[in-house]
């Protein structure tokens, strides 16, 4: 008996492959085109951003982001992602709790609304704001009455890149905490925890993963979104040109190696990115698995 | 504490969850809502904790009106069918959790909370899973932390619901033993809700049965048993078999077999409907005078016991019945032989019932 039970298994092992698996030839023929296409759209345009930037040495391409023109585009870009990625996280946290705690009405339009910003072209999101800002839009009169401008200046570019960005944060959350329900939060309650508290000790640490995750993609989005801000920021040199605007300037001045000098800074960032995000992934996928 | 529900309604939409509810519970009681699903029963419970808001009505804690309290200062202790355990934290940061969000005035130091948690997880058996994760534990491991974690701020109440309905049946029955011995020990006034009617029967002091909404019984567990207010509780209360009848002036004709109903003594002749339970069925391998002739259809044995179809001969209905293996054996009869039976237990309700 005890030998038929050690057999048996060997048996259908060796027998299953055949019965479920593809041919050899489909799966190599798969690997192979993934592969090429991965090389000619990804690895060698990366490869040529980084042999570009460095093709005249480390100097050149240090002198080159170093420019103040260069530097005030770093900075602008910096320091609209300090606004508009916790921005975008409490504004994340907030719909996807709405939606996932609570019954109103309206519900499924939020839901679908809020995946507009992607489906919007931001050259029209860019003209939205425009029209809406801008000295000749709706608002104008009264702003430029009251001195506040928002086109042609940073304010605009935070404006479209906070639009753009939005759904990031709260579709990496909705299904999360749908998917989560409220029990916890409940149990935390009867136990005369606060709603503060609640939040801070149990829906957060909950959702902590689905919230790095929207945070980079976020982030990733902000650092590059170009349509929208190329309107209404007015490419104003050190002033409102972040550096996706910069980059294209330069491009258009024929200065191609600080143009890939800044554009490998870029990617340089979207590279540490990718880096987060799979480790938050990874982090992710091990938690599932001990639960 | 005692739990006063006074004239509580509740609407989902145009669904009715609760029809003008009043139930008093006693301090230290052990009692169990028992329904279908739908019957209102979960939602009553999370009005009491304050994790719902009645459309109308009172709810009272000690005669001390808490409708409006916000279930942070409810003080009951809550338990879920799914645990809701904090999936983040340990066993014992799970059970210490209620202590430690306590305001600082009022928070215990961490030496004492770290021994009362010491102490509730050897209450509830579980001292050495206090650095494991719940996701290491099985249901029933889990159930008795939630329990414990309810325990720790010294609830005035403890709600219960569900508490065993996500778990296989043996760990269920042991699980069930085991709240009915801890209560009994530490005597918190206790509520929780079952579909189970054995659960109820088997756990609480006292069984209040629910059917839309409304309150169908309120007793103790002999008294809902014995003595069913009305057909649905009846039928809920386990299997049971249905007959047409005559009842007149006290007496109940069921096709040749006459039974006593005293309760409707004055009563016109009209139609009711007789109720008997499978296990209150005696059966015979000879004729018997008033017995109704079946043919025994199906016998099964299940572990100690043998269900029965049978089919009457007179109108080839159905019935069910139950009994003892050791006493059928004697009967020498098989599948597809002619028995008789006699109902030992009839109780007849007026109307066409349910």
């Amino acid at each position: 008996m005890s030998s038929l039970a050690q057999t048996q298994p060997a048996l259908a092992a060796a027998s299953l492959p055949k019965a479920t698996a593809e041919p050899a030839w489909v799966k190599w023929t798969l690997v192979t085109v993934a592969l090429t296409f991965l090389t000619l759209f990804l690895v060698l345009p990366l490869s040529v951003v980084l042999y570009g930037a460095f093709e005249l040495g480390v100097k050149v391409w240090w002198d080159a982001i170093t420019e103040p023109d260069a530097l005030a585009a770093i900075r602008l870009t910096l320091f609209v992602l300090v606004i508009v990625v916790p921005l975008n996280a409490i504004f994340g946290i907030a719909i996807a709790w709405a939606i996932a705690k609570f019954e109103f009405k309206g519900k499924t339009l939020l839901i679908s609304i809020i995946d507009m910003p992607f489906a919007i072209s931001p050259v029209v999101v860019g003209l939205i704001f425009v029209i809406l800002f801008g000295s000749q839009g709706w608002l104008g009169p009264w702003l430029s009455a009251h001195d506040i401008k928002i086109v042609f200046a940073v304010p605009g570019i935070i404006i479209v890149i906070l639009f753009g960005t939005l759904p990031f944060v709260a579709r990496e959350l909705i299904p999360l905490m749908q998917q989560q329900g409220k029990e916890e939060e409940e149990a935390s309650l009867t136990l005369g925890a606060s709603g503060w508290k609640t939040f801070w000790y149990v829906t957060l640490p909950n959702i902590k993963w689905g919230l790095i995750y929207g945070v980079v993609l976020c982030n990733a989005r902000a650092m590059g979104e170009f349509g929208a801000v190329a309107i209404v920021s007015g490419r104003i040199r050190g002033e409102t040109n972040t550096m996706p605007l910069h980059i294209e300037v330069l491009y258009n001045e024929y200065m191609f190696t600080a143009a890939f000098a800044v554009s490998s800074l870029l990617t340089g960032l979207a590279l540490v990115t990718i880096v987060i995000k799979s480790w938050v992934e990874y982090k992710d996928e091990r938690r599932h698995k001990t639960a | 504490m005692s739990i006063s529900i006074e004239q509580v309604n509740k609407r989902f939409g145009n669904f009715v969850a609760l029809d003008n509810v009043n139930l008093a519970i006693k301090t230290g009681e052990l009692t169990a809502l028992l329904g279908p699903s739908g019957s209102g029963k979960t939602t009553l419970l999370r009005i009491i904790a304050g994790l719902e808001q009645a459309d109308s009505g009172i709810i009272r804690f000690n005669n001390e009106d808490i409708t409006g309290q916000h279930v942070s200062e409810r003080g009951v202790g809550f338990v879920f069918q799914h645990y809701a355990l904090f999936k983040h934290m340990t066993v014992s940061e799970n059970v210490a959790y209620g202590l430690t969000v306590k305001p600082k005035k009022f928070r215990p130091s961490k030496a004492e909370i770290a021994k009362k948690v010491n102490n509730l997880l050897e209450l509830v058996q579980l001292g050495w899973t206090a650095d494991r994760y719940p996701s290491q534990l099985s249901g029933g491991q889990r159930q008795r932390i939630a329990l414990a974690r309810a325990l720790a701020v010294e609830p005035k109440m403890l709600l219960l619901d569900e508490p065993f309905g996500a778990l296989d049946a043996k760990v269920r029955a042991e699980l069930r033993r085991w709240l009915r011995r801890l209560h009994d020990e530490i005597h918190v006034t206790s509520v929780f809700v079952t579909h189970d009617q054995e659960e109820a029967l088997e756990v609480a002091d006292r069984i209040v049965v629910m059917n839309k909404g409304r309150i169908e019984q309120d007793g103790t567990p002999e008294q809902v048993y014995d003595n069913p207010a009305n057909p649905f509780v009846y039928e809920f209360l386990g299997n049971v078999n249905l007959f047409h009848a005559r009842v007149k002036q006290g007496q109940s004709s069921i096709g040749d077999l006459q039974v006593p109903s005293p309760e409707y003594t004055n009563s016109e002749e009209q139609d009711g409907l007789a109720y008997v339970r499978p296990h209150e069925i005696d059966v015979f391998n000879l004729p018997q005078p008033d017995a109704i002739k079946v043919k025994l259809d199906l016998v099964t044995i299940v572990g100690p016991a043998v269900r029965l179809e049978v089919l009457a001969e007179s109108d080839q209905q159905l019935i069910h019945i139950e009994q003892p293996k050791e006493q059928f054996k004697q009967l020498n009869l098989k599948q597809g032989d002619t028995a008789w039976i006699l109902p030992r237990y009839t109780k007849v309700f007026l109307g066409e019932g349910i």
